[in-house]
């Protein structure tokens, strides 16, 4: 595989672009590997990546039932951010937000990776008083970027947006962080896939696992539609699909429901919006951020109802197009390009799991919510060091199924266990 | 747009309901050990496929209901009033 260099860009540009070699191979499965992920999407290609990299586990595959970063991979509004609050998840996304900053010298790939700006408008004293709160707890714990503006701090950075006497919920302020921004999605999974197969990782797709076969203690082989591979660990990471894959492993239930989650991308615009801007106020919500190529990237609510069809309802376009026009009354005569829909993994207190299951050699990683983006490089690295160690890191000790029977919940939002409300 | 049956109003589009959630969770007696309430309120069964759910005709009626949906296609197979009570007095009507 060549090498992205300023210098190979020029030689290959005098040499008729001839001295490029693909960016993976495309490997018969073999019949044993040390560690098998089920899931060839952001989470399990930078779990392979970091196998590879920081624990020296090379006889690893990638299982995919379809291609690579097919799901919600590339279903996703590419946000990244830490403003989280909870005890673990700070930790836990600010470490990612760090390992974004040097991804794509970590890969030798541009993630084009924009730290543009996170902006949460602010719409009532509580909302304000609330993420004072929160961004309080980020500058004491390694987010300095971390602010809270006035209403004329924001009015200079972002005029467009809805000021006018007759917005339906004014606003009041922004919480802002800085190092926040967005990144190129499929350069996210094309870096980690390039990146694990040049560490002698196999990237195996079309290939579902239609079973799975254990004894009382460990899982001994996975039926594929591409023949019986034999291992010995597993790492789940399939969010969306999870109980299923849980299911077929004869294991029960999990705090976990599918949902889906609907995304837009307009046609491209000039330089219009240059921050990730993001609405919440009572039952609406929305965000937005402009892709490099100028389309305008935007989402809002799930569904509402549980679901595995990748296919999005009108009601939430409604919903959506209606936030988009009070927030961003100028988008009004843009012309909608494309919209689609992701299974998420909702779990019961809107936080991840990353731990040990009940059978000794399966991991798991699920439960990503809205938020598995931004948790990538985190998730890859803490999942690695997972299944290599057979232990839990302490940043991700509360992020097991047990939680709850302990009585503790990971919950940023106060929502209670219903997964439909932690969006 | 789903188009849910609702017994008392007929065919009515989803936007008139909110959704509730799995249908077919029955919660434990109260002194019932914590490990039952525990399984009925965190853990799911998350089918793929046909599931009991209950909405709300919040725009409507504002009955609750029991429906049979499939998750991967969202066809609704079958629609009762969550209420035992009065899916057995809408039985003995009809």
């Amino acid at each position: 595989m060549t090498r992205f260099s300023a210098w190979n860009v020029f030689w290959n540009g005098l040499t008729s672009q001839k001295g490029w070699s693909r960016q993976w191979r495309d490997p018969e499965p073999k019949s044993h590997y040390d560690v098998v992920v089920i899931g060839g999407g952001l989470h399990g290609l930078a779990t392979a990546h970091y196998l590879a990299k920081n624990h020296g586990i090379r006889n690893v595959a990638v299982l995919e039932k379809g291609w690579i970063g097919g799901g919600n991979a590339g279903r996703n509004t590419t946000i990244v951010r830490s403003n989280y609050a909870q005890p673990g998840n700070r930790e836990f996304y600010e470490d990612s937000l760090k390992l974004w900053e040097n991804l794509s010298f970590d890969l030798n790939y541009n993630v084009m990776f924009s730290q543009r700006s996170h902006i949460s408008l602010l719409h009532s004293p509580g909302a304000v008083d609330a993420a004072a709160r929160n961004y309080n707890t980020m500058r004491r714990t390694g987010a300095p970027d971390a602010e809270i503006w006035s209403l004329e701090q924001l009015k200079q950075a972002v005029p467009h947006l809805n000021y006018g006497p007759n917005a339906r919920f004014p606003i009041m302020g922004a919480a802002l962080q800085k190092r926040a921004g967005t990144a190129r999605h499929d350069a996210v999974v094309w870096g980690y896939a390039r990146s694990a197969d040049q560490m002698g990782v196999d990237i195996i797709q079309n290939c579902e696992v239609t079973s799975i076969t254990r004894d009382a203690e460990k899982v001994t082989a996975l039926e594929t539609s591409r023949g019986t591979i034999t291992t010995s660990k597993v790492g789940l990471a399939v969010a969306g699909n999870t109980s299923r894959l849980w299911a077929m492993a004869g294991l029960g239930r999990l705090p976990i429901e599918s949902h889906k989650l609907q995304a837009f991308v307009s046609e491209p615009l000039k330089p219009l919006l240059d921050q990730v801007v993001v609405f919440g106020v009572g039952g609406a919500h929305f965000y937005i951020s402009q892709s490099d190529k100028g389309g305008m990237v935007f989402g809002g609510d799930l569904d509402w109802y549980k679901s595995y069809a990748q296919k999005g309802n009108l009601p939430i376009v409604q919903d959506v197009s209606e936030a988009a026009m009070s927030v961003l009354p100028c988008l009004g005569r843009v012309r909608l390009l494309r919209h689609w829909s992701g299974v998420v993994d909702m779990s019961m207190d809107g936080t991840h799991f990353i731990c040990k299951t009940p059978v000794d050699n399966l991991y798991l990683n699920a439960g990503w919510n809205y938020g598995g983006f931004k948790a990538t490089p985190a998730s890859g690295t803490y999942f690695a060091d997972l299944i290599a160690n057979d232990r839990p890191h302490p940043v991700i000790a509360n992020h097991d199924l047990k939680r709850f029977e302990r009585g503790l919940q990971i919950d940023e939002r106060g929502a209670g266990p219903d997964p439909k409300l932690h969006g | 747009m789903i188009r849910i049956p609702c017994p008392f109003c007929g065919i009515r589009d989803h936007s008139e309901f909110t959704y509730g959630g799995d249908g077919s969770i029955t919660y434990p007696a109260l002194d019932a050990p914590l490990q039952e309430w525990h399984d009925a309120v965190f853990q799911r069964e998350n089918i793929c496929g046909v599931q009991t759910e209950t909405w709300h005709h919040v725009n409507g009626c504002r009955m609750w209901i029991l429906v049979d949906r499939d998750t991967m296609t969202h066809e609704i197979h079958a629609v009762r009033p969550a209420h035992p009570d009065l899916a057995k007095a809408l039985e003995s009507s009809s």
